[in-house]
């Protein structure tokens, strides 16, 4: 593949931070997204003689529509608490990667056209004309944040760098400048049900291989059932555990437990996709009509519980906004959201992670587990940004750090953290996440690992562990992937329900 | 998009070098796709190609990564049927390099 050349950071005994090489990630320029896949996003595919207005005008409508991303804008003091907070100022020493200093990109700009003092002072506050430089600018260091949002745990304001990211992003795709990759994918997700655009007699025909498999391995006819009406369970997951290595071992893993714990399950092809990369452009609309699918499924099935596999964005957009999205979860009594509350089993949590389910079902007996089935690995855990620091899991604080954990233990008998400051809601992202997991982005990737590689590689002395679970498609992509730049085998990545693969008992 | 012209043919290939009409493939276009990839073609990357190309006329999109270890393993037998196996023809990746030589469009999404 044509990967421009670029050197790999050097992994040190800790995560250090780097002195600034100003300018060095300027090159940076993920693929624009051609006319056919702007138009049917209803964005320009260039920029028109009016794309100065027309940015200033959208800044202005997102400023209107989000408080917050007003707030943020305003708040910051340049204390500086987050400069080293972010794996990809840590990963490429430029500065401008520093989660302040991809804030002032737009900064600068909001200063000199909503505020007072930078219409008329604009040197003394920092306020700039919006130029073409500015906007490129934009285009290059938005596409290196993967909006993970580390840096606003530290930030004492609260201010959330991923939504001025996705403001940017906002921006650019209403100016002509939109990526290639994301809109790309939300074009096939429209269109054909999923992120890889799989259709349905693929997908049906790759499930029926998949079955295949399992009774050839275990001698026990484990189902994936697709678009089965009344089923009790609909099973919305990535469409990478039905393409990739390792993520289909996952996928193998939920079929496991559905049959083991006797629960009528499907898949559905409209809504063969958990992944909502609307959330990562920052366009609501986009993101609901996304999110519609997965309510236009339940309904169509008929099911009474909603379960959503590893995947971490989508376990952010489906814990923290499909109620007000779609309907599903808890407390809407509108007419839109009862209809589907009406048929939602109300015993069990809407939508409800499949770590949670699992974990549930071996702590109450119902699904058996041999964790010596594991013994061949020592095991640690990558917390996905998304899961650990934008939802929630199970009904008690921190329940998305600690019920992974708590099934892993379950099904393994080696488990180590890595260190504390690099877990929980501390985590580094895998460096792929965002909209930044793809091939034209490969330096930001590789360089963005090494906060997580670092962290990884301790554990692996200090323990010889020798396999990381994530509950992420993207995390698991990104590390098979830019894991090996550092030295360590791809093999060494897979789900929390890999694990559970291999040590449910399925008599 | 750029033009390239392989063996007298003008094609036109995306940023990355995948081939834009897919129904310009031929042989000719495969090694010089293998030349780019550093990728040195014999009967068994063939084996892969071909099934490739069979798959996606059938279903508009390349097989997954299990669907086609399963395959090579049945044409070339077990002992070639693994991911392993794959990454040793097509050090990249067997969805995305091959993908490239076979014609089909890059797979993308979270993988």
């Amino acid at each position: 593949m044509a990967v421009a050349e670029f050197d790999i950071p050097e992994m040190k005994d800790d995560i250090e931070i780097p002195k600034l090489r100003e300018g060095v990630m300027s090159h940076i320029k993920s693929f624009p997204a051609p006319k056919s896949v702007q138009d049917f996003m209803g964005y320009p595919h260039e920029l028109g003689e009016d794309w100065k207005e027309r940015a200033i005008d959208k800044m202005g409508d997102l400023l209107g529509k989000y408080r917050s991303l007003k707030v943020f804008l305003d708040a910051c003091v340049h204390c500086g608490a987050c400069t080293d907070k972010c794996h990809y100022y840590l990963g490429t020493s430029d500065p401008k990667n520093m989660p302040v200093a991809r804030q002032d990109l737009m900064r600068q700009v909001y200063r000199r056209y909503f505020t007072t003092a930078g219409k008329l002072f604009p040197k003394l506050v920092g306020a700039k004309d919006l130029t073409k430089e500015i906007l490129d600018d934009w285009y290059s260091y938005y596409h290196q944040c993967s909006e993970c949002r580390r840096c606003s745990v530290y930030c004492p304001y609260g201010i959330d760098t991923a939504e001025i990211t996705m403001a940017g992003r906002e921006i650019l795709n209403h100016v002509g400048m939109g990526q290639k990759y994301s809109n790309e994918i939300l074009g096939k997700v429209q269109k054909i049900g999923n992120n890889l655009g799989l259709p349905g007699p693929a997908l049906i025909d790759t499930l029926e291989g998949l079955e295949e498999d399992i009774e050839a391995d275990t001698g026990v006819p484990v189902k994936m059932p697709i678009d089965v009406k009344g089923a009790e369970v609909l099973l919305i997951t990535p469409s990478a555990d039905f393409f990739s290595e390792p993520h289909v071992e996952s996928l193998i893993g939920y079929a496991k437990v559905f049959h083991a714990a006797g629960i009528n399950w499907t898949l559905s092809t409209h809504a063969a996709e958990a992944g909502n990369f609307g959330l990562f452009n920052g366009n609501y609309e986009t993101m609901r009509k996304v999110a519609m699918r997965i309510r236009d499924a339940a309904l169509e099935l008929g099911v009474k519980r909603i379960v959503v596999g590893e995947c971490g964005h989508a376990w952010r957009v489906a814990y923290s906004f499909w109620n007000t999205l779609t309907g599903i979860g808890y407390g809407g009594n509108d007419p839109f959201s009862i209809e589907l509350q009406k048929q939602l089993d109300p015993t069990y949590p809407q939508p409800q992670h499949i770590c949670e389910l699992t974990n549930d079902l071996i702590k109450s007996g119902r699904i058996k587990v041999d964790p010596s089935m594991n013994d061949d690995l020592i095991v640690t855990y990558h917390d996905s940004c998304n899961v650990a620091r934008a939802s929630r899991m199970g009904t008690e604080p921190g329940g998305q750090f600690t019920i992974p954990r708590e099934l892993i233990k379950s099904v393994v008998n080696n488990f180590h953290n890595m260190a504390d400051d690099t877990i929980y809601e501390a985590t580094y992202c895998c460096g792929g996440g965002g909209g930044v997991l793809t091939d034209d982005l490969m330096e930001v990737r590789v360089k963005g690992a090494l906060p997580r590689a670092t962290a990884l590689n301790n554990v692996v002395k200090e323990y010889q562990v020798n396999f990381m679970a994530t509950i992420c498609a993207i995390c698991k992509a990104q590390f098979t992937k830019v894991l090996p730049k550092y030295g360590f085998d791809m093999s060494m990545v897979g789900g929390v329900h890999q694990l559970v693969s291999k040590a449910i008992k399925l008599d | 998009m750029p033009m390239v012209n392989i063996a007298g043919k003008e094609v036109e290939v995306d940023e990355e070098g995948y081939l834009v009409d897919l129904s310009q493939w031929n042989e000719d276009i495969a090694k010089y796709m293998a030349v780019e990839e550093k990728v040195d073609l014999t009967d068994s990357h063939w084996e892969v190609v071909n099934f490739l190309r069979e798959y996606y006329a059938e279903y508009q999109i390349a097989p997954a990564v299990r669907v086609l270890t399963k395959a090579i393993g049945k044409k070339l037998g077990p002992e070639k049927g693994n991911n392993k196996y794959l990454y040793e023809l097509f050090p990249y990746g067997p969805a995305k390099q091959a993908c490239k030589i076979a014609g089909l469009p890059k797979p993308t999404g979270c993988i």
